[in-house]
This record gives structure tokens, C-alpha cells and sequence, in this order.
């Protein structure tokens, strides 16, 4: 019983991460179909700032141990990742709009003088994050079975980021107006949308959301600049598996990827199960080319 | 103002746009990989029918080749071997430099990436005409690389631990084969009453052929295996294997990851509840370094296998430790590849100038009677003279609370290399094949 819920647990918890990396790319790639290599140091870009944050400004709030500061490193690292993600738009993306291939080789470019541009500023080594007391050990089961509060912490972050994603997109105007701009440009400029500012904000939100993951993930992961190519990979593949322009789609797709890993990592092992994933992501697409819920398109 | 512009453009693209976009991004991670080895082909190859420059002992100053990857995912490890190589460098020029000449060093990034390894590998024998490269630190670098000091006759020094079975003429090995490392870190687990071993590494092939070499020891020596599992290279979701591990119940952890999947492994595992007292892990790819990324409290108290730590006492050590923090920082940490990177110059200077020359087939004369030997920070290493490989002092390290390891088992004299395992009529088999 408890080898069952430990497993239902990890394959839920592995939706969770899958998530959290891919839900700001559901907005650049899914949204505003651009290819954006760069996601990946957007995460990296999060995952240094809760670095910074953990180095400078924990011993002012309480010290490593009392997490203040990992509360702080949160929107922290939404900023940092957001205003990188605004000044990309700015300066590269919002030229290449509708020319996909362009945007391909040029995030992947900027991904690659962000990766570098930390190797600068922090070295090449990898650093370490600390953890709060609070998220250290985890529920123990009877039988041996532990549940970590780093994952148990990880599930209600994805829970509060969708919660905080939906009430922006259906409760504000902001998110009203960028619902108008992606299902149809013409005509919410007609009616006065400044679309040029709705492309740069989404492009910003998507990347701000991938600081928010970098930030949790340094809880389970290493941190250093290459960080975000052990991640891209994974969240194009939810994306693309949840279709397009579908938020919805992008979690069922995370959670289904999870489960479906975790089950096939446990009867095969790590890299086939991992190549069974791919495997059969592809012959859904061959199936159903559009994704899990894709919006009906002429 | 520029909303227009834009609209024209997307106007034209609509249509068909949510289908193309799918292909590009599946294009595009395939690309990714293609590109960043093509970009790198054939630049640098000098142009056909170039004579190789003039060797390099016929000017003023010896030409020697540092090729480590500086960029890309590698460069976490070897950018600080690199370093050492440097520091090794400078102390002999200070000190008069090799017969009498100042010491050049034409410093090359392989990028993490084994091809270019192999390119920079024939640009500096071909173009830069360097007596030895000091460089490499993936089996997959090494062996890219080794066809080309083959032909072109070069001569490389690798600093870093490997699986062992391999010999090539062209090169001497100052790191660890699985004699030196792996072969007494399982002997340690088994007379310390750790009979049953699961075998966790990264999917790639120094882990495999470690693997291999266990289990033909442990079947040999009494011990049993408790399951084998490889995680992809860079794989950082380990919850599964954690699991598997809990279910098998084995008495110690044999660690071959490398690189990330360490810090993703160390971290989680603990938070799994697998407390060092309730399962003790040795890792072989785990140096000073990598436990700064780790972070000490999630590894401290696991054991380690390796030749030398910072902590090892010996004068040479603290003079190393103190020069390299020194010029480096006193935040950086020595580790085992860095004392090979940093030694390998001085074996190299010693053979040279016992050959009164630094051509490729003197050199290796020279080291061939086997008395090429140094007091490296890790204690006396000597080069053997037929397998090409180190006389290296074998020690079993914990990881201590303050990031350092203490060394709690060792060989307490250099032992023999003997990278095809000729010592040990369990491997046999292995060999064969």
C-alpha cells in the first residue's frame, strides 16, 4: 500500500516539476508561437537568483535556516527572469515575430550568451542553494516510507501558480486583454488594445514564470550555468503534447508525462523508460498531431 | 506606432501557423545538437599539404598544449584542471624552465563537445608544433582524441580517473584506472561487512564498464549484488531509482554518476530519509569540487574513493594547497584531478630532461625504464615504464561536514597501474572480451 501511494506520489510530484518548468513556455512557444531556446536560462536566470538571495539578503532576514529568505528568492526570482524575458523581447523577439526559424536560431543564441554570461559572473562550478529547516525530511510513512516536504512544497507552489495564472488570465483586465490580442490581433487593436505591450508583458510572464521554477528547483537540483539544457528538452515536450495555446492542455500533459515516466521507469529503467516516454509522445502526435486539448482551428 | 508593421507580417503567417510551429521546435532540438557540432567542424584544420611547424625544441621557448573544455557543460570540472596545469607551468619557468627553455602554453577550449577535442587536438600538434598537450577529461574526449596523437605521433597527458582497459603509445595516463580506485573501493565495502552493492551510475560508458568490473569482483569476493541502475547523463529526476534502491535494501551504494546528476541524487536522497548511518554511498566521481555544488550537509559522512584530497598530508600538499589559493583564491578547493593535472607537467619536465630532448619517441624512451618519478602533493607518483600508466597511492575519503574529506583507508604505497586487470583471475573474462 504504501509502495503504491510512494509511487503515485513520485509520478505526481514529477508532473508537478514538469509543470512548473513548461507552464512559461506555454506562454512564449504556446501563446506567441515562438520557438524560445532560451527558456532554459530563463529557469538558470531563477535558480542564480535564489543563489544571490540565499547568499546576501538570508543572513538580514533570519538566517539560512528560517527559509524568510526562499519566500523572498520566489517573487525575486520572477523579476529577474521577467525583466531578462522583457528586454529579449524587446530587443530581438518583437523583430521576429511570424519568422519562426529566426527566433529559433536567435534564443538559442541568447541562450547560449546567458549560459556563458553566468559562467562569468558565478564560475563555472556549480553552487549551492541551501534549504530551510522547514523544507528539510519529510512525512514519514509507516514501512519506511518518506515523503519529502521539498515535493509536497513543490506540488502547492505548481497549485498557487495556476491558481495565480488563471485568476490573472480570466479575472483581470490585463489577462482579458492579452486573451483578445492571442485569439485575435485585428480586431483587439481595433478596439484599442495596444498589442505591441500586451506581446512584450506575455513574452515577460512567460519568462518570469520559468524563474519561479528555477527558484524551486534548486531545492532538488544542481545550479550552475548549464542548468537549463537538462530541462528544455522536457518542456517543449509538454507543451507540444498538451497542444498549443491551451493552458489546460499544458497541465494535463505535465501530469500524464509524469505518471506515464515514473510507471515506465519503475518497470524498465531510467533510459529506456525515459525513451518509451518520447516513444509513445510521438505516436499520440502521429494520432492526434494538434495535442491533448487543442483548440479547433479551420 | 510599430503596431502595424508588425500585423502585416503576422497577418501573412497566420494561417497555417500552429502546425509549422510544432515542426520547428521538433526540428529545432534536434538542430540544436547538429549545429553545435557542425559550427565547429573543419575550422582551425590547416589547409591541406601544410608542413607541420618546426618541431618545437628548435626555438627559444617549449610550445606545450592545454586543451580542457572551458565552455559548455564539462567546464564545471575542467576549467579548475586547467588551472593547475597553469600553475605547474608557471613554477617551472620560474624555477629555469626544461633544458634551459621558458615553457609556452597555447591554451585551447574543447567545449565540451568531442569532436572539437579531436579538432584542437590535430591544430595543435599539426599547427602550433607542441611537444605534449596536457588536456581531456571525459573517456568520450579521450578516445575522440587518441586516433589523432596516434597518427600525427603527438603525446598527451590525461589527468583524470578511468575505466581502465586501454593503452595507448601515445599516451600517459596520470589518473586512476580501476585498480587504483574502484577494485579497493569495493574490497573496502566488503571487509567492512557491506556484502550486498547496488551499482547506480550515469548511462554512459565509464560507469558500464565499471559496473562490469564489480560485478565479476563481487561475484568473485563473496559479495552479492543488490540491483544495477544507469541514470540518462545530466538526469536529474532520481525519485524512481531512490525508490528502487529503498525496495532492494542493500547495504551500501556504489555511486559511479558524474557531473549534475550527483547534486540531484545527494540532495534527494537524503530527503528521502536515507541518513548516512541507514545507508552508507561511495562515490567515485565525487571530488573537493563536486561536493562544493552538492552541498557539504547533504553528502557529508558518505565515503569517496581517490588518490589524493586536499586534507592529504604530505609538505608538497600544503606548499600546492597554499599556491594554488593563492593565485586562484582562497575559496577554491584542490581535488584529485587537479593534483594530476598539476603533476602530470612535472613528470612530463622530468622525462624531458632525462631525454635531453622533447621529441615525442625520446620522451617515452626515457619514461620507459620506469624511474620517472615525483613527490606530488599526493605522495611519490611514478610513471610505469611499459604500461605508460601512474604509480598511484590509493585512499578512501569521508566527506567531512565543512566540505573537505578525510582520508579513513589507505593504500599507504603507490600501487602498480595495471589497467587490463592482469593481476586478478576474476577479470579475466572481462578482458577477453
Amino acid at each position: 500500500m504504501n509502495e503504491v501511494l510512494l509511487h503515485a506520489f513520485n509520478g505526481l510530484s514529477l508532473g508537478s516539476i514538469l509543470l512548473l518548468i513548461s507552464m512559461g513556455l506555454a506562454f512564449s512557444f504556446g501563446l506567441m508561437n515562438v520557438i524560445n531556446m532560451a527558456h532554459g536560462e530563463f529557469i538558470m536566470a531563477g535558480a542564480y537568483t535564489t543563489y544571490v538571495v540565499g547568499q546576501h539578503l538570508a543572513p538580514l532576514v533570519g538566517g539560512t535556516d528560517a527559509g524568510l529568505w526562499f519566500l523572498l528568492a520566489l517573487p525575486a526570482s520572477f523579476l529577474v527572469a521577467g525583466v531578462l524575458g522583457l528586454l529579449l523581447e524587446l530587443t530581438i523577439v518583437r523583430f521576429l515575430y511570424g519568422r519562426p526559424l529566426d527566433t529559433l536560431l536567435a534564443t538559442w543564441g541568447v541562450g547560449l550568451v546567458l549560459q556563458q554570461a553566468a559562467r562569468s559572473l558565478f564560475g563555472a562550478s556549480n553552487v549551492q542553494v541551501s534549504s530551510p529547516s522547514w523544507l528539510s525530511g519529510g512525512v514519514v510513512l509507516s514501512g519506511g516510507v518518506q515523503l519529502p516536504y521539498k515535493r509536497v512544497f513543490l506540488i502547492a507552489l505548481v497549485i498557487a501558480c495556476i491558481v495565480a495564472v488563471y485568476t490573472y488570465l480570466h479575472r483581470s483586465a490585463g489577462g482579458r486583454r492579452l486573451r483578445a490580442v492571442m485569439q485575435n490581433r485585428q480586431m483587439a487593436s481595433c478596439l484599442g488594445v495596444r498589442t505591441r505591450r500586451v506581446d512584450a508583458a506575455t513574452f515577460a510572464l512567460g519568462a518570469g514564470l520559468a524563474g519561479v521554477a528555477g527558484c524551486a528547483l534548486t531545492q532538488l537540483g544542481s545550479i550552475g550555468p548549464s542548468l537549463g539544457t537538462n530541462y528544455i528538452v522536457d518542456a517543449f515536450m509538454v507543451v507540444i503534447l498538451g497542444g498549443l495555446g491551451r493552458l489546460p492542455g499544458t497541465v494535463v500533459a505535465a501530469l500524464v508525462i509524469g505518471v506515464a515516466n515514473t510507471l515506465l521507469e519503475l518497470s524498465t529503467t531510467a533510459s529506456l523508460g525515459k525513451a518509451l516516454v518520447f516513444a509513445l509522445v510521438i505516436a499520440f502526435l502521429q494520432w492526434r498531431p494538434t495535442g491533448l486539448l487543442a483548440l479547433r482551428t479551420r | 506606432m510599430f503596431t502595424s508593421g508588425l500585423d502585416v507580417e503576422e497577418r501573412s503567417a497566420a494561417g497555417s501557423f500552429r502546425r509549422r510551429a510544432v515542426c520547428f521546435a521538433a526540428a529545432a532540438l534536434a538542430g540544436a545538437a547538429l549545429l553545435s557540432a557542425c559550427s565547429k567542424e573543419g575550422e582551425e584544420a590547416p589547409a591541406p599539404g601544410t608542413a607541420p611547424a618546426a618541431p618545437a625544441s628548435d626555438s627559444a621557448t617549449i610550445k606545450v598544449g592545454v586543451l580542457h573544455s572551458l565552455s559548455g557543460t564539462m567546464s564545471i570540472s575542467e576549467v579548475a584542471v586547467k588551472d593547475a596545469t597553469i600553475l605547474a607551468i608557471e613554477e617551472i619557468n620560474k624555477a629555469g624552465g626544461v633544458l634551459g627553455k621558458q615553457i609556452t602554453p597555447v591554451i585551447e577550449d574543447g567545449a565540451s563537445d568531442w569532436p572539437t577535442f579531436n579538432e584542437k587536438a590535430r591544430k595543435l600538434i599539426q599547427q602550433d608544433g607542441v611537444a605534449v598537450v596536457f588536456g581531456g577529461w571525459t573517456s568520450a574526449s579521450r578516445k575522440a582524441m587518441l586516433p589523432s596523437f596516434e597518427e600525427l605521433n603527438g603525446l598527451l597527458f590525461y589527468p583524470v580517473q578511468y575505466e581502465g582497459l586501454e593503452q595507448s603509445p601515445n599516451i600517459f595516463y596520470t589518473g586512476a584506472e580501476p585498480s587504483q580506485q574502484i577494485v579497493p573501493a569495493i574490497d573496502y565495502l566488503l571487509e567492512q561487512g557491506k556484502k550486498r552493492i547496488y551499482l547506480l551510475g550515469s548511462d554512459y560508458v565509464f560507469p558500464r564498464t565499471a559496473n562490469k568490473i564489480i560485478k565479476a569482483q563481487l561475484a568473485a569476493k563473496g559479495g552479492e549484488l543488490a540491483g544495477e541502475e544507469y541514470l540518462p547523463l545530466g538526469g536529474t529526476e532520481v525519485s524512481t531509482i531512490i525508490s528502487k534502491i529503498g525496495a532492494a535494501k542493500p547495504d551500501a551504494v556504489f555511486n559511479t554518476l558524474n557531473g549534475d546528476s550527483n547534486v540531484a541524487f545527494f540532495k534527494q536522497f537524503k530527503d528521502a530519509g536515507y541518513t548516512v548511518d541507514k545507508m552508507t554511498v561511495l562515490s567515485v566521481s565525487v571530488a573537493e569540487e563536486e561536493v562544493r555544488g552538492i552541498g557539504a550537509e547533504n553528502i557529508a559522512g558518505h565515503l569517496v574513493s581517490w588518490n589524493y584530497y586536499q586534507t592529504t598530508e604530505t609538505p608538497e600538499n600544503k606548499r600546492f594547497v597554499d599556491a594554488y589559493k593563492a593565485k586562484y583564491g582562497a575559496a577554491r578547493v584542490t581535488d584529485d584531478p587537479i593534483e594530476a593535472g598539476y603533476f602530470g607537467v612535472y613528470l612530463w619536465k622530468l622525462a624531458v630532461e632525462k631525454a635531453k630532448s622533447t621529441e615525442v619517441a625520446k620522451v617515452k624512451q626515457a619514461a620507459s625504464a620506469g624511474d620517472i618519478e615525483y613527490a606530488a602533493p599526493g605522495g611519490l607518483v611514478r610513471l610505469d615504464g611499459k604500461n605508460q600508466h601512474t604509480w598511484k597511492t590509493v585512499r578512501i575519503g569521508q566527506v567531512r561536514k565543512d566540505g573537505l574529506i578525510q582520508e579513513v583507508w589507505s593504500s599507504g604505497k603507490p600501487v602498480q597501474p595495471d589497467p587490463y586487470l592482469t593481476a586478478y583471475p576474476w577479470a579475466k573474462e572481462l578482458v577477453a572480451k
